[in-house]
């Protein structure tokens, strides 16, 4: 820090601004909004205008004013005309948080000529009168905000943004609809992308589906000509079976190395024919596409459509691995492509930008144990019932109990099975009622059985999804609004006791206000929906963060739904939280236009927040050399002193706060400017500022 | 400047003046959404925006008791969730030295918290800063920058002469401690 800071005079008159020393040049325009009413009925704003023009004097405020929308053009003329008339050259703008309007503020500088890094947002709504309701405490750390923003523009320097150039390859992580459509979309308009899907096929769940709603479209026939079209597209390199397991760099130019994890089948020479599969003689239980209902093989290709064809083998059950005999599948392969010495292959990719549609999981209904999944045979989950209406799944497509054979006469679903619950999911899974409603049509068209759906709101919001509600009630559905107590076996009334066999569901009716005990046959989970179990790992892999609850969190949940927080990365899909297929797909294309916008143009802009080091001051102690997780720090052996690799640098500024010799300096959030901000915002102490000056008129 | 008079403080109920530290990605953000969520908590915060809450040079929180703050709130990402990584370990690291020497320096370790508070959680953070508040409350005024200058250990000039170089180094620190 430098000397003007310690001469600021340690007297013990209590609120006196020090004077500003002779070297300052500073002209500081001081702009206080009332955005509308927001801040102006908590903050008195033409109060906090007048001290910042009488206080703030000495400290270079030439000018203050108060505008009730500074972000609006006329707002933004304000400061531009002071610049051009009254020569203002550092600008505080008391308004709202600076992630919402620096950008605006920054532009305003720059269209009149003013370096926009010689601008400071001080946060007085999202951080005072949003926040705070006693006005006058309010007003008071409102001043002593802008105070502190005052001090540190002073110490603001000309920056200039950092230019990167954008790498047009593209990395998309996730081959659900949501991965599919957004890979899609960039290879379309004449770019390259990498499809990585962890599974031996893209499709995701959507795969599983046999309808879906309102339009009863079946699944398949929607998605099969996508996977097929990404599968084959010339702009697109497909890496099914594969993982990301490092990402290092930064937006325009990631380095991404993926896990090809063995196939055991040589893809140049497979045909995709299915004999290996047919004669392979190992039938374990398919968990992941069949949900646990049906049988594959130990080679297999998850389903009939798969994209890529090619199958794989699941190495913990093939009998050659167990026993080293068997070898069906290489004896009988026409064109000789099974290769059991196959190992994981490690890519190295550079892209510019990474879309996440790494997707959901479906809820555990087991935790929900009084429901009875896992226990009573005839409970299943909205995904095994998937399968089970599917004509491809595992009974072609009739819907039986869960011996294969017989078909229920009446069927119970139960909705938000670990959503809306505190116990488990606060959130609502949103595609549950859809969801259900559309089980209830399947099982009347599939069987005539009586249906009862318990819910607690029925939801459907989306287009043509009320209408939907209403032909299911018209198909003589039968609605009972109350949250399930339990699933039981156990038979409790005497009139109960013709019902041996069947599943009870004991639910209060709160429209009828009593207790019902109602039997059934089978009880469809509508089970909600829920980040994969390594999301966290997932985001902590693209550095990106995770709400509680599990969800890649947005830039912003409104206005920037997209992209996250580290740029270069965007999230599409039920990645960033529950989300139905018109919406997964809306996002992908959402987050492929993002990204084409950057390829087009080029390069993009950075924040030139970077860490240097002043090589005279440097003793090359290497202290710093080690708090660097981008690499960004190299020492000079010869020369014996570090540098730092302003390409690396990401500017969190942890070496500069290392560094013993105060060698390491940074832009944007030098110490200058912090320890400037620091005793601006303690000049104006709330403590005792009231007292001797109250609040002005 | 800072230091209040004697019978300043008697007339004025004791309102503690808090620094707070945030990062640029969870807690500022967490502030951030407390303001869009209309979450009330006491106004004796006044938080500054580092990139990183590994940003925080020691020097920043003795400056700031020395200016007249009450207490400092050091927050950031929660671990392994660091939008550069790793670097709030680094900060936690720091900070339990810092905490050491502010110790020995006549400060109660009550008046330098650290609270983590990802981007989703607004709540938390006002429900912590409200806590800290109060905890302060309780320890009553610190007048540091006052004793300071009276000590002459750490006035002005010294603190921008010799701090940076004990505190961010971990020997130099022991031996003050």
């Amino acid at each position: 820090m430098t000397a003007d800071h310690t001469t600021n005079g340690h007297d013990s008159a209590a609120a006196d601004i020090p004077v500003l020393p002779a070297e300052g040049e500073e002209r500081i325009g001081v702009y206080v909004c009332h955005c509308g009413s927001n801040i102006a009925a908590t903050v008195d704003v033409e109060g906090v205008r007048d001290w910042a023009a009488e206080k703030l004097g000495p400290r270079g405020v030439v000018v203050a004013r108060d505008y009730k929308f500074m972000c609006s053009s006329l707002g933004q003329e304000l400061i531009e005309k002071d610049i051009a008339e009254l020569g203002v050259n550092r600008v505080v703008v008391g308004a709202c948080s600076p992630h919402l309007h620096e950008k605006t503020f920054r532009g305003a500088c720059a269209k009149a000529g003013l370096n926009p890094y010689l601008c400071e947002l001080a946060s007085i709504r999202e951080q005072v009168s949003w926040v705070h309701t006693d006005k006058e405490a309010a007003t008071a750390k409102a001043k002593a905000v802008v105070s502190g923003a005052v001090e540190r523009v002073r110490h603001d320097e000309p920056l200039e943004e950092l230019r990167v150039p954008i790498d047009p390859h593209t990395l998309v992580v996730g081959g659900g609809i949501a991965g599919i459509q957004a890979a899609l979309e960039m290879a379309d308009a004449g770019f390259h992308v990498y499809l990585v899907e962890r599974q031996p096929s893209i499709g995701g769940h959507m795969a599983q589906f046999d309808k879906t709603f309102p339009t009863l479209d079946c699944a398949a026939c929607i998605l099969t000509p996508k996977m097929v079209e990404a599968g084959s597209h010339p702009n697109i390199t497909l890496l099914t079976w594969s993982e990301v397991t490092g990402v290092s760099g930064f937006v325009g130019n990631f380095t991404v190395n993926v896990r090809k994890k063995a196939r055991y089948v040589d893809t140049d020479l497979c045909t995709g024919c299915g004999i290996c599969e047919e004669k392979c003689p190992v039938k374990p239980l398919d968990e992941v596409f069949e949900a646990g209902l049906g049988y594959r093989k130990a080679i297999y290709s998850p389903f009939p459509q798969a994209v890529p064809r090619y199958p794989v083998i699941d190495r913990d059950n093939c009998t050659f691995y167990a026993t080293g005999k068997c070898k069906a599948c290489e004896k009988l392969c026409p064109t000789g492509a099974i290769r059991f010495d196959q190992e994981d292959e490690i890519l190295t990719l550079s892209v510019g930008n990474i879309i996440l549609a790494t997707g959901y999981e479906l809820f555990d209904a087991r935790r929900v144990e009084q429901y009875g999944y896992g226990r009573l045979a005839n409970v299943f989950t909205s995904l095994e019932f998937e399968r089970l209406s599917n004509a491809a799944g595992p009974t072609n497509g009739r819907v039986t109990l869960r011996d294969g054979v017989t078909e229920p006469k009446a069927v119970g679903i139960i909705h938000c099975v670990g959503s809306r619950d505190r116990n488990f999911n606060n959130y609502c899974s949103g595609i549950c009622c859809m969801q259900s409603l559309k089980f209830a049509h399947l099982v009347k068209e599939h069987t005539g059985a009586t249906v009862y759906e318990f819910y607690i709101d029925i939801r459907t919001p989306g287009k043509a999804y009320d209408e939907f509600y209403q032909r299911v009630l018209e198909e003589g559905t039968v609605f009972v609004r109350g949250r399930v107590a339990e699933v039981t076996d156990a038979l409790r009334l005497p009139e109960e006791a013709a019902e041996d066999g069947r599943l009870i569901i004991q639910v209060e009716d709160t429209l009828a206000g009593r207790q019902r005990r109602i039997p059934v046959d089978m009880v469809v989970l509508s089970a909600g929906i829920q980040p994969a179990a390594d999301a966290k790992e997932v985001a902590r892999l693209f550095g990106i963060s995770c709400s509680s609850d599990g969800w890649i969190i947005e830039r912003h949940p409104k206005l920037d739904p997209i992209a996250t927080m580290t740029e270069g990365v965007f999230a599409a899909g039920c990645a960033t939280g529950p989300k139905d297929i018109p919406a997964s797909v809306s996002q992908g294309s959402a987050a492929a236009s993002r990204v084409l916008g950057r390829i087009q143009v080029g390069e993009m802009a950075l924040e030139p927040f970077r860490a240097s080091v002043d090589e005279a001051r440097c003793s090359g102690c290497r202290i710093c050399n080690d708090l660097c997780p981008f690499n960004a720090i190299v020492f000079h052996e010869d020369r014996m002193v570090t540098e730092i690799n302003a390409a690396l640098c990401q500017g969190c500024g942890t070496c500069i706060a290392g560094c013993p010799a105060g060698a390491i300096s940074g832009t944007g959030f030098s110490d200058d400017q912090v320890m400037a901000q620091i005793e601006g915002l303690l000049m104006a102490n709330v403590r005792r500022e009231p007292v001797k000056e109250g609040v002005p008129a | 400047m800072t230091a209040p008079t004697e019978s300043m403080s008697t007339i004025v109920p004791f309102e503690p003046v808090i620094v707070g530290f945030t990062c640029n990605w969870c807690s500022y953000r967490a502030a951030d959404l407390a303001g869009t969520a209309r979450i009330k908590y006491p106004p004796n915060i006044r938080l500054i925006r580092l990139m990183c809450s590994g940003r925080l040079d020691p020097t920043f929180v003795l400056k700031a008791f020395a200016e007249g703050a009450d207490a400092v709130l050091v927050s950031g990402c929660w671990p392994g969730e660091c939008h550069y990584l790793e670097q709030n370990i680094k900060a936690l690291r720091r900070f339990e030295l810092l905490r050491r020497i502010v110790v020995g320096l006549g400060i109660e370790p009550g008046r330098l918290q650290l609270v983590w508070a990802s981007a989703a959680e607004g709540q938390r953070l006002a429900r912590e800063i409200e806590r800290v508040v109060e905890e302060v409350r309780a320890l009553g005024p610190l007048d540091w920058g006052g004793r300071a200058m009276a000590t002459s250990a750490l006035d002005a000039g010294a603190v921008d002469a010799a701090a940076p170089e004990t505190a961010a180094s971990p020997e130099p620190v022991e031996v003050t401690a």
